[in-house]
């Protein structure tokens, strides 16, 4: 067990310190800090100066630990655009894709879950095979233009929703929320349609598979053949252990659908991590890109190291084999 | 071409049902058309003096205001649609086509070397492989984009867009590549002829190229369909966010990103018909991708 922990760690500590090796070379040689930040017209001794200044004539190694050490801080730069700590932006922008993954999220499992059920109850139903080509469509549709026919109807036809931003927020202390105001609410349901239909075809193949799988198990069975109600069954018996590996794959799945967020960010013109992101590349803004990368490497090696770690503690067999 | 056209027939005698057949079909005719463009587009969007900004957003011919002389209505700058959709099909199967080539050379390269030679060069190919995949698609692919717009000036970056989105795409694709043929060759490593093989002398090279790649091949050529998929919707979705193909050599990706600025307008054509071609070329080559690993291969089933 202990070995289990060590190892796992270990594991989180190298991919983090991958990932913010990548950050730091791409602070230090993508682009040249020293023409960035000096006067136009800035004579040689004084861009010597600088860069004695900000410790680029150090060896590399010292540097990298300069930068280590820093980030560790939470300082991670100012961005060249904003002319504003990289830090500050980042908090300003995560409440809003965090409420847009929240709404997204349980969007997906209300209907993802019933849905997956129906095909597993029924695999040769027409409503199954009906959800069935639904979702490779599903698949093969890219997320943007979701978004784009979703604006298309309900924005520019119907009129009956916002198409951008995020209406009226209230701000709860440093955390501004669009959940307490009507507008905020109505300008969340796009987007987070949007965002949820990516992972309900996840989420449904999922949970079908897995009833799939348990109904045809000798405890549901024997269950059947003691003549208990189908109803008892199905959602008592059977769907409790079916939702098992989908409470884990929707968790995970988390540090993806922030990730994603980029997409439906973009096309919603959503004010959250996602837009500042795409905005940082298409302006080179180095420190923002760097800073997004460290942030999201950390919540993917946080969330995949704590799932590793839960099943080890649940599951003796995974402890034997990687031990 | 001969292969092509065949191609469908192949599909009836594997005993595929009508879907398969009619998204294989819609496929190959998708493809074809992308491939012929420059033969069969009404107009050429690369050739400035073809057209006009007089004859910009015109609406589709079918519609009440639609001009004959431009089936699916021009764009902003008073391009025909159908011929930028045309060469916009044939720019995106490119790249897709290109990305998995290179997903898959990589992968079965390193695949090869990590099944054969187990070991250390096993764990450190697999353990690089299983950081990328902890990572989505889009976000490497962001990222190498990123950095490639920061490396090469602005003019460059459109000149070298093509290379640097194949790069960005296939940096995610080779791992599954790679882990299907390391399974693969480590179960061919074991058999008699590959330890014949290495008893009579042959250098590692040779065995892992002339006898082991043939044996291992089938389960690539499958997934390669379904990659090419997803290689095309991360094109778009890249070319989408404005750091993909750019609008003056565009994708489908890229169309869709000029019409989505003219949607509000009331100007859907724009958006909607490329966004149309991208599904329907996504979703036939998702269905024969579908049928092809369930036929011949149940093991690779994936969960997506």
């Amino acid at each position: 067990m202990f070995n289990v922990l060590i190892s796992r760690l270990g594991q989180a500590v190298l991919v983090m310190l991958v990932v913010s090796a990548v950050s730091f070379v791409m602070f230090r040689y993508v682009g040249d800090p020293v023409a960035t930040m000096s006067r136009e017209n800035a004579s040689v001794e004084e861009k010597a100066e600088l860069r004695r200044s900000l410790g680029l004539d150090q060896p590399l190694v010292v540097q990298y630990g300069h930068f280590l050490s820093r980030t560790l801080r939470g300082d991670l730069g100012i961005s060249y655009r904003n002319q504003r700590p990289v830090t500050e932006l980042i908090a300003e922008r995560l409440p809003a894709t965090l409420e847009l993954v929240i709404i997204a999220t349980i969007l997906s499992l209300a209907l993802g879950i019933p849905l997956g059920v129906l095909c597993a109850l029924k695999p040769h139903g027409i409503a199954a095979r009906l959800v069935q080509a639904l979702s490779l469509i599903g698949i093969s549709t890219p997320t943007f233009v979701t978004g784009i026919v979703l604006i298309l109807v309900f924005a520019v036809s119907l009129g009956w929703l916002p198409s951008f931003g995020r209406g009226q927020v209230v701000d709860l202390g440093w955390w501004s929320t669009g959940f307490l105001t009507i507008s905020g609410l109505k300008s969340l349901l796009l987007p987070g349609i949007t965002l949820a239909l990516y992972q309900l075809t996840l989420i449904m193949r999922l949970v079908r598979a897995e009833m799939i799988d348990v109904l045809s198990s000798d405890y549901i069975r024997f269950a059947k053949a003691r003549g208990l109600p189908a109803r008892y069954i199905h959602f008592r018996l059977a769907l409790r252990n079916a939702l098992m590996p989908v409470i884990t794959v929707t968790g995970l799945q988390i540090g993806s659908l922030i990730a994603f967020a980029i997409v439906t960010e973009t096309v919603f013109q959503w004010p959250g991590m996602g837009l500042l992101f795409i905005q940082a590349v298409s302006f080179v803004d180095i420190p923002v890109m760097a800073a997004y990368l460290l942030f999201v490497g950390l919540l993917f090696v946080l969330i995949n190291t704590v799932v590793d770690i839960l099943y080890a503690v649940v599951d003796p067999r995974l402890r034997a084999r990687s031990a | 071409m001969k292969t092509l056209a065949s191609t469908p027939g192949l599909f009836v005698r594997l005993g595929a049902p009508l879907s398969v057949i009619v998204a294989a079909i819609v496929a190959l005719f998708l493809v074809a058309c992308a491939l012929l463009a420059s033969w069969i587009a009404p107009y050429d969007p690369t050739d400035l003096a073809s057209f006009d900004l007089i004859n910009a957003e015109l609406p589709p011919a079918f519609t009440t205001d639609g001009d004959p002389s431009f089936l699916l209505g021009t764009d902003n700058q008073g391009r025909d649609l159908l011929s930028a959709m045309l060469y916009g099909a044939r720019v995106s199967i490119a790249i897709g086509g290109g990305a998995v080539l290179l997903a898959a050379t990589l992968g079965v390269t390193l695949g090869l070397l990590a099944g054969y030679f187990g070991g250390r060069v096993d764990a450190l190919i697999m353990r690089i492989g299983d950081v990328i995949l902890s990572f989505p698609t889009i976000l490497l692919a962001l990222l190498v984009s990123g950095i490639a717009r920061a490396i090469f000036p602005g003019a460059a970056t459109a000149e070298w867009a093509p290379i640097i989105l194949i790069c960005a795409i296939a940096i995610h694709e080779w791992v599954q590549y790679a882990r299907t043929v390391r399974a693969a060759t480590m179960v061919e490593t074991a058999k008699d002829y590959v330890r014949a093989a290495k008893v009579i002398g042959l250098p590692p090279r040779r065995i892992m190229l002339r006898h082991i790649l043939p044996n291992v091949m089938s389960p690539v050529l499958v997934i390669s369909t379904i990659n090419l998929a997803a290689a095309v919707l991360t094109e778009a979705t890249l070319s989408f966010l404005g750091v993909g193909m750019p609008p003056t050599y565009p994708s489908l990706g890229t169309l869709i990103r000029i019409g989505n600025e003219f949607v509000f307008s009331g100007i859907w054509w724009i958006a909607l018909f490329p966004a149309l071609a991208l599904v329907i070329l996504v979703l036939s080559v998702n269905i024969v991708g579908d049928w092809l690993r369930d036929r011949f291969n149940p093991k690779l089933r994936v969960k997506r």
